[in-house]
């Protein structure tokens, strides 16, 4: 494992003032190396959701300092919030947000839009993007409000991988799926990780679901209870016997 | 994000809602093309009132018997029916005005003219040669008399065209020629007079109608018409210029009051007319007109606009969640702006292009159907064509802003 792509440094998150303040987040310190495939786990109002936003450069800390990928993102301005997003990070979200009534292309393209590479190029990045995220190739032209969930999701998680990003954030990914077709998400990230070393921050509230991970944080009230290793999922990478059958 | 992709996303957001878009862009459709049909409207009856104007002769000074607008203490008779210039006046103003081209005094009546089985009532105008230059009378077929016909009093007759179809017309349906009547004999109140030529039809002028009418020389009518009568009942006077025009109006007004020794020039017993000062009141009062048409065509356009706003708030409503996605995938608040304005510029401007072709094809059927001459003018389409561009941008602007001022992640959450 190399450089660290996260660092939180008592990471801190209040709403309101005075009397009526809430702090969500009370000092998160923690690091996750490139490469890695961690889960965050938590009850809802544990703060998870708080933590991946700010994670996501979608909102900034009230305390303590952020860096992603060697930069300072804590006190940055909404504007250049929106340059990190589109530089580092590949969203995948619970309820897959993705264009209705657009092509599967399209929607795969849409970041490239943002980021400005040059139209010529788009398609074969969405295409390579696609075959990474196992998404058969007989749909790609379908409308995203035509295909199934799974596959959705699918579609979504090959949109995080266009920009080549530093860092995949998925907000409980399957959260909107049934058990089987979650599982084959699952696995695909789990693939996306070990094929290509794509560092993958998955954020959910399922044991089962963080048990595809490397390494598992629970938080509670705010603060991180337990941080550790999956050393059963470690086991099973060191004997080469991850499940491919589910896909 | 290039131009190319926000006019690509641009397209497929607009026809997603295709029904809804079109409803939406048909408030500047139809705003867009009353502009230009009322519009067209308003000018085109500018111009022809103008041109009618024009059609009466140039640099025009009109002289009318009958007293000046003024209190209403006057012993005379109403106007025209006044006894009040005599041809005396006109060769007075003919001698001792200067910048004075031509004087045509005229005295008019209607008679009861014959041919053969047809006869009409017509009005019937005696006058001298120089009427055909100081009125712009255009000769089709034949001569306008000379001063040799008015100095011996020639029964000679000039006809209108609807005179020519009216009494040489062979039947009801076919049309006369003005070879059918050059050389004829008609009768006016009894007496007959040779036809010695046709006018060009000019239309209607809006103060009588000049190819209904008959031309005879001035001394002619006196002698078989009027009986002994000596009034004129107007006399035209052209200006040399037309920079001359109100020298020449101050002057016959100088010497008719000295004249008819009236000292009080409100008193006076005539009435001198500039043409121009016609020409400014009609285009005043069709100006004004233009105007009205085109502020109850900018209320329908404001309306259209307003319908953009309502939609584009709706939209932006709706696509709350996309709006989310687009900002945590890195789109900058000016990216989602533009995006937002492109949406309602390009259905006000494609409402605009409608609604020009439709304003166009509008006014064509109006003039087609009612006879009222319509006018397109490029400036106005030019104008319509920015002032819908500018409806997109105004009425998009607020909803826009709204969309790119949200939060993402309450955007992402949006149910």
């Amino acid at each position: 494992m190399e450089k660290d792509i996260i660092v939180c440094r008592d990471i801190k998150k209040a709403y309101g003032s005075g009397d009526t303040e809430v702090t969500v987040l009370k000092g998160i310190t923690f690091s996750i190396k490139e490469g890695e495939f961690v889960a965050i786990m938590g009850p809802s109002g544990s703060g998870k959701s708080t933590l991946m936003h700010i994670l996501g450069a979608l909102d900034t800390p009230t305390g303590g300092e952020y860096f992603l990928d060697g930069k300072d993102v804590s006190r940055l301005s909404d504007e250049e919030l929106a340059d990190i997003r589109r530089e580092k990070i590949g969203f995948v979200f619970q309820a897959f947000n993705l264009l209705p009534r657009a092509s599967v292309l399209r929607n795969v393209s849409l970041p490239l839009v943002y980021a400005n590479v040059p139209k010529e190029d788009r398609e074969r990045i969405a295409a390579k993007a696609l075959t990474d995220a196992a998404f058969p190739e007989a749909f790609w032209s379908y409308h995203s409000n035509q295909i199934s969930g799974g596959m959705m999701q699918r579609v979504a998680i090959a949109r995080s991988l266009v920009n080549n990003h530093a860092l995949i954030l998925a907000d409980e990914p399957t959260g909107n799926l049934d058990s089987k077709t979650g599982e084959i998400v699952l696995h695909t990230f789990q693939s996306l990780n070990m094929g290509q070393g794509k560092t993958i921050v998955l954020i959910t509230h399922e044991p089962y679901v963080a048990r595809h991970a490397d390494r598992i944080i629970h938080i509670l009230d705010g603060n991180i209870v337990t941080d550790e290793r999956n050393h059963k999922k470690l086991l099973a990478r060191n004997e080469k016997d991850i499940p491919h059958d589910h896909t | 994000m290039t131009t190319r992709d926000l006019l690509e996303e641009t397209y497929s957001a607009v026809t997603v809602n295709k029904v809804r878009s079109g409803l939406t862009m048909l408030g500047i459709v139809i705003g867009i093309a009353s502009v230009i049909a009322l519009v067209a409207v308003g000018q085109g009856s500018q111009a022809s009132i103008q041109a009618n104007i024009d059609s009466l002769g140039a640099n025009l000074v009109m002289v009318l018997p009958g007293a000046a607008r003024g209190f209403g203490t006057t012993v005379r008779s109403a106007g025209g029916s006044s006894q009040t210039l005599t041809p005396d006046d006109a060769a007075a103003i003919a001698s001792s005005v200067s910048n004075v081209a031509a004087v045509a005094p005229e005295v008019s009546g209607r008679y009861q003219v014959i041919y053969g089985a047809n006869n009409t009532n017509t009005s019937v105008l005696g006058t001298t040669a120089a009427y055909e230059q100081v009125r712009n009378v255009s000769i089709d077929t034949g001569n306008f008399f000379s001063d040799t016909d008015n100095a011996v009093s020639n029964r000679v007759a000039v006809i209108g065209p609807t005179v020519l179809q009216t009494l040489f017309a062979p039947s009801a349906t076919a049309s006369a020629t003005p070879d059918m009547a050059i050389g004829k004999t008609i009768q006016i109140k009894g007496t007959e007079f040779t036809v010695i030529g046709v006018t060009v039809a000019k239309g209607g002028s809006g103060f009588s109608n000049q190819d209904d009418m008959i031309y005879v020389p001035l001394s002619t009518a006196q002698h078989y018409l009027l009986g002994s009568s000596a009034y004129l009942t107007e006399v035209d006077v052209e200006a040399a210029t037309q920079d001359a025009m109100t020298q020449v109006q101050n002057d016959i007004t100088a010497l008719l009051l000295q004249r008819h020794n009236i000292t009080d020039p409100t008193q006076a017993d005539f009435n001198v007319l500039n043409q121009a000062s016609i020409v400014s009141t009609a285009s005043s009062v069709t100006g004004t007109f233009t105007t009205l048409l085109a502020a109850i065509a900018a209320i329908s356009l404001l309306v259209g606009g307003i319908g953009i706003m309502n939609m584009m708030l709706t939209t932006v409503t709706e696509r709350t969640r996309e709006i989310g996605l687009r900002k945590a995938i890195g789109a900058k608040k000016q990216d989602i702006t533009l995006q937002f304005l492109a949406e309602s510029v390009m259905l006000t401007f494609t409402g605009g292009l409608i609604g020009i072709v439709l304003g166009w094809l509008a006014a064509a059927i109006i003039s087609l159907v009612t006879g009222i001459a319509t006018s397109v003018s490029i400036p106005y389409i030019l104008l319509a064509f920015f002032v819908s561009a500018a409806i997109g941008i105004i009425f998009g602007y607020y909803p826009a802003r709204r969309a790119a001022g949200l939060n993402p992640i309450e955007a992402l959450r949006y149910e």
